[in-house]
């Protein structure tokens, strides 16, 4: 098979891959290969969006208040959290006497891992991603809240009591949010009728075996054929989805004003770096969740054929518009909001927190996957 | 240290201490609270002070009436005009002199001026104890304009040394003016923000409505005074009470509130910087012309008595009490400080409340810790 | 049902007081004029990218206490030591010396004028008590040394004279 590389579908170019690794060496050793070559890949995307997105936190809050942000390293302060990061791998890495140290060290790296494993089954673009397994959302809800463990371990080894009570919080919260960004997952779940991301072919026949997510968006993203319930769910999700992700305005484990600086009050250097690092991702990681059941992913715009037949060359148009970079739009879009989120509000209170969750977003919640049914039942999605 | 503090505190085995500041975010300087917590309730705290002591009240024994006030300056830095003219008035009035009219507006406005700078940074500094940290910078974003009126008239942006026994430095600058009404004019824009960014917030009201509540009587019996009194529903403005420089030629509203929690105490900041708007406003064009001093020896000597005199600084009451034993320096200078007494009821709202809930409270009494420890 | 209603006004109660909020900082987003920070380094000079306005301090800014010459290097200072006893902290002394003027008369005259801009702070007592007005306040405001002994210094220029007609 020759090489072809097609920035719409990017499935050739990964059979591509696979078909030239096996021509070469045994399937064991063309698996290991691309394990690899994925494993490195997602660690240069992490490394990559991970530094952007501290650069766009820093731009963003600062426009917001009236600032300019960095602006001194390269052009518009481009490379300043490069620097930043240098800086830091190069700061000492201070042990706490009386820290259990092998949690204490190993908490990032939780972190970290729990990252890797999400990013692993997002759909970046057509044919684009590592993994597509047929319970691919239950997958991420699954695995993303493992983070917590981490910053559990973090808080509960520093054996300093600002870090302990920041965990503790973190627990508390993660526990009780983890529901509602399930809950209005599932929602979705039920108006796409699968828990798969993107279809599966038939290898042979080249047929939809199973579809997808994103793709079943192909006429219409979910937030607008599901209408009612499905924006009520993407707002709870939003919430939900910032305050999983530990960010202001839930952002009690830190508490900068209260706790100094919570679970990672004790931790420096790259140690601490990771932490933050994963903060972003983690951001990263419940936005393009976000873009992807609610606003189809590097699904182009398109409008559904009640519209009249005009609108399959405005739909043409919108595929001229490569499906990565719908994705990345749409992920940042979404970031956007919830740094606008972080920089207007002031933070909840731990009770507050919970009552929010217990008394508002879970009733609602479940009314609205009650809706949501409906809505499917009758057939008055669109 | 855990042995040390829990001799003095009685712990039982749910609680555990810990230990606010001397270095922590929120409190704004050295200050330390010592917690008692269970789980993240506070039970008992106790504030410790003295980490800023500097001995000012002793120094000034060696000092000149002059030369003492631009230590005042350095109490409580965010209202440093009204500390220098607490100083004044009591040796003003010790000398029995009559400053110009002039004088007394410019201080007044001066004081006001001073009134709202304060209040701004107490806003967005608030702001940030509540987690909101683009109120930090919208804050200091209006303050500037202040500080840029106080630098072109005094020279100083915080530490003015505008005053002097007998009246003013120097004049008012040209521009002094024009600049307040601008000021006015701007600020009047800007303040509706403040209130959609951070008053009508839901989780603000949320976190400070009925939290730290501070009753009349305990208001009274601790001393309490300030907008932290005021919302208490404890009238205690010195610019109403025993009006000083201008204040008795301007109409303005003693905010007061009954409740005595957060978000009263956070609201009758608010409101008092709309009232001194209005201040400014009515004394802004009417600074009558005249000298910016009154007549004074070069060497300010007092007759041998006891001074008092007092001012209502942005955080309470100062009061200033000079025993002069007739000679050029005081003999002994006592600041009443309106943060000491204020803190003290720290214990008293704090307890049986979050810790959130006490960084919220602690920020709402708006502490300046080197006025405490002086 | 009156619970209801007060829960679901709640709700739509607190999310348009958080929608306000985020109008505002979402305007100021979008509008990058409103930006306030001035450039350091740059806007001292005020011209290119990063700075079109150039800083200017205020004429009654007190930067630090200098002792003005005019073209003969001549000072009006006449070492009387008044700004010495008026300072508050000791931060001005004088160093004076008995000449011999032109006239035959003994006269007080300054030698140095040592000021240490590290314990000064900015009272302007001395520049207002000073019968002969030879002090005054400079705009400088960059007084980072790496030596602490370079904040010490003195204000009369070497080689410099009292100014005629100055008592
Ligand atoms: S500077 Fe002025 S006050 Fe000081 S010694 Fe010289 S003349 Fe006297
Ligand atoms: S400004 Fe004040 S402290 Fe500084 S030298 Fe003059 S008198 Fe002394």
């Amino acid at each position: 098979m020759s090489f072809s590389f097609d920035i719409y579908d990017f499935t050739s170019f990964t059979k591509w891959i696979d078909v030239s690794l096996t021509s070469y060496c045994t399937p064991f050793w063309a698996m290991i290969w691309e394990m690899l070559i994925i494993g490195v890949a997602i660690l240069i995307f992490y490394a990559v969006v991970g530094l952007f997105l501290v650069y766009a936190e820093r731009k963003v809050c600062a426009f917001i208040q009236n600032r300019v942000g960095p602006n001194r390293v390269g052009p518009y302060g481009f490379i300043q959290t490069v620097a930043d990061l240098v800086k830091l791998l190069f700061k000492e890495l201070v042990t706490i006497k009386k820290a259990d140290k092998f949690l204490f060290n190993l908490a990032p790296f939780i972190v970290i891992i729990v990252n890797f494993m999400v990013i692993a089954a997002i759909p970046f673009a057509k044919g684009l991603h590592a993994v597509n397994f047929n319970i691919g959302i239950f997958y991420m809800m699954a695995v993303s809240s493992m983070g917590v463990i981490g910053i559990l371990l973090a808080g509960w080894s520093s054996n300093n009591k600002f870090s302990l009570i920041g965990a503790m919080r973190s627990g508390a919260q993660i526990v009780s949010y983890e529901l509602s960004v399930g809950l209005s997952m599932i929602t979705m779940v039920i108006l796409a009728g699968t828990m798969q991301l993107t279809n599966t072919y038939d290898p042979v026949t080249n047929q939809v075996l199973v579809h997808g997510i994103v793709d079943l968006q192909k006429d219409g993203w979910f937030i607008f054929t599901g209408h009612l319930p499905a924006i009520i769910a993407f707002v709870i999700f939003l919430i939900a989805g910032t305050a999983e992700t530990n960010r202001g305005p839930f952002d009690f484990a830190e508490a900068e004003s209260e706790l100094t600086a919570g679970f990672h009050t004790e931790y420096s250097g790259i140690k601490f770096a990771l932490f933050y690092l994963s903060e972003f991702m983690n951001m990263f990681i419940v936005a393009s969740i976000a873009a992807t059941i609610f606003w189809g992913g590097w699904m182009p715009f398109h409008l559904g054929h009640i519209f009249g037949d005009w609108v399959s060359g405005f739909n043409n148009v919108m595929d001229y518009i490569p499906p990565f970079v719908w994705y990345i739009g749409k992920t940042f879009v979404i970031i956007w909001i919830i740094m606008l989120f972080k920089w207007t509000f002031p933070r909840l209170r731990i009770d507050q927190l919970l009552t929010l969750e217990w008394k508002y977003l879970l009733p609602i919640n479940l009314i609205n996957i009650i809706l949501m049914a409906l809505v499917v039942l009758m057939g008055w999605h669109f | 240290m855990t042995e040390e503090i829990s001799s003095v505190v009685e712990v039982d085995d749910q609680e555990y201490i810990i230990n606010f500041g001397p270095q922590h975010p929120s409190t704004h300087g050295v200050l330390r609270f010592v917690v008692n917590l269970r789980g993240e309730v506070v039970k008992n705290l106790q504030p410790h002070i003295g980490y800023i002591h500097r001995g000012i009240e002793k120094m000034c024994e060696k000092l000149t009436y002059q030369q003492i006030i631009h230590l005042t300056d350095r109490m409580d830095y965010l209202s440093a005009h009204m500390n220098n003219e607490a100083v004044c008035l009591c040796v003003e009035k010790a000398l029995d002199i009559e400053v110009p009219e002039r004088v007394k507006y410019v201080r007044t406005i001066l004081d006001e001026l001073n009134r709202i700078a304060s209040h701004q940074l107490w806003w967005c500094s608030f702001g940030m104890d509540m987690g909101g940290q683009t109120c930090y910078f919208y804050g200091l974003r209006d303050r500037e304009k202040i500080l840029d009126i106080f630098e072109e008239t005094c020279g100083g942006r915080l530490l003015l040394s505008y005053n002097t026994p007998g009246g003013l430095m120097w004049d008012i600058h040209p521009n002094f003016q024009q600049r307040i009404k601008d000021f006015i004019k701007y600020f009047r824009k800007k303040l509706p923000e403040y209130d959609k960014i951070l008053t009508g917030n839901v989780i603000l009201q949320e976190r400070t409505k009925g939290i730290g509540h501070l009753s009349l009587e305990d208001a009274i019996s601790y001393g309490v005074t300030g907008p932290t009194a005021r919302a208490s529903g404890f009238s205690c403005d010195v610019r109403k009470n025993y009006p000083y420089s201008a204040y008795d030629k301007v109409d303005f509203k003693e905010i007061l509130y009954t409740e005595g929690d957060t978000f009263h105490r956070y609201l009758a900041r608010m409101e008092e910087m709309r009232e001194s708007m209005k201040i400014l406003e009515q004394l802004v064009d009417n600074i009558p012309a005249g000298d910016f001093t009154a007549k004074m020896k070069p060497v300010v000597k007092l007759p041998e008595g006891e001074y008092f005199q007092r001012v209502e600084t942005s955080r309470g009451e100062l009061g200033v009490y000079i025993i002069s034993k007739g000679d050029k320096f005081p003999y002994r200078i006592k600041f009443r400080s309106p943060n000491f007494c204020n803190l003290a009821t720290m214990n008293l709202m704090a307890s049986g409340f979050k810790i959130a809930d006490l960084i919220a409270i602690s920020g709402s009494m708006d502490l300046v810790i080197p006025d405490i420890d002086r | 049902m009156k619970s209801i209603i007060e829960y679901i006004s709640g709700i739509y109660r607190g999310l348009r007081s958080l929608l306000i909020g985020m109008s505002v900082t979402g305007k100021y987003f979008f509008s990058p004029r409103a930006i306030v920070t001035q450039q350091y380094p740059e806007n001292r000079h005020g011209h290119g990218k990063r700075s079109k306005k150039q800083l200017v301090m205020f004429d009654r800014f007190k930067g630090e206490v200098v002792m003005p010459h005019d073209a003969n290097n001549q000072h009006k200072c006449t070492g009387c030591g008044i700004c010495e006893i008026n300072c508050p902290n000791g931060t001005i002394e004088i160093i004076s010396v008995s000449k011999v003027g032109e006239d035959g008369k003994k006269k007080r005259a300054i030698e140095k004028h040592i000021y240490r801009l590290g314990m000064c702070s900015f009272c302007a007592l001395c520049v207002k008590t000073c019968p002969s007005k030879a002090l005054e306040f400079s705009q400088e405001f960059e007084h980072a040394v790496f030596d602490r002994t370079k904040l010490v210094k003195v204000l009369n220029k070497p080689g410099s004279s009292l100014m005629k007609g100055v008592e």
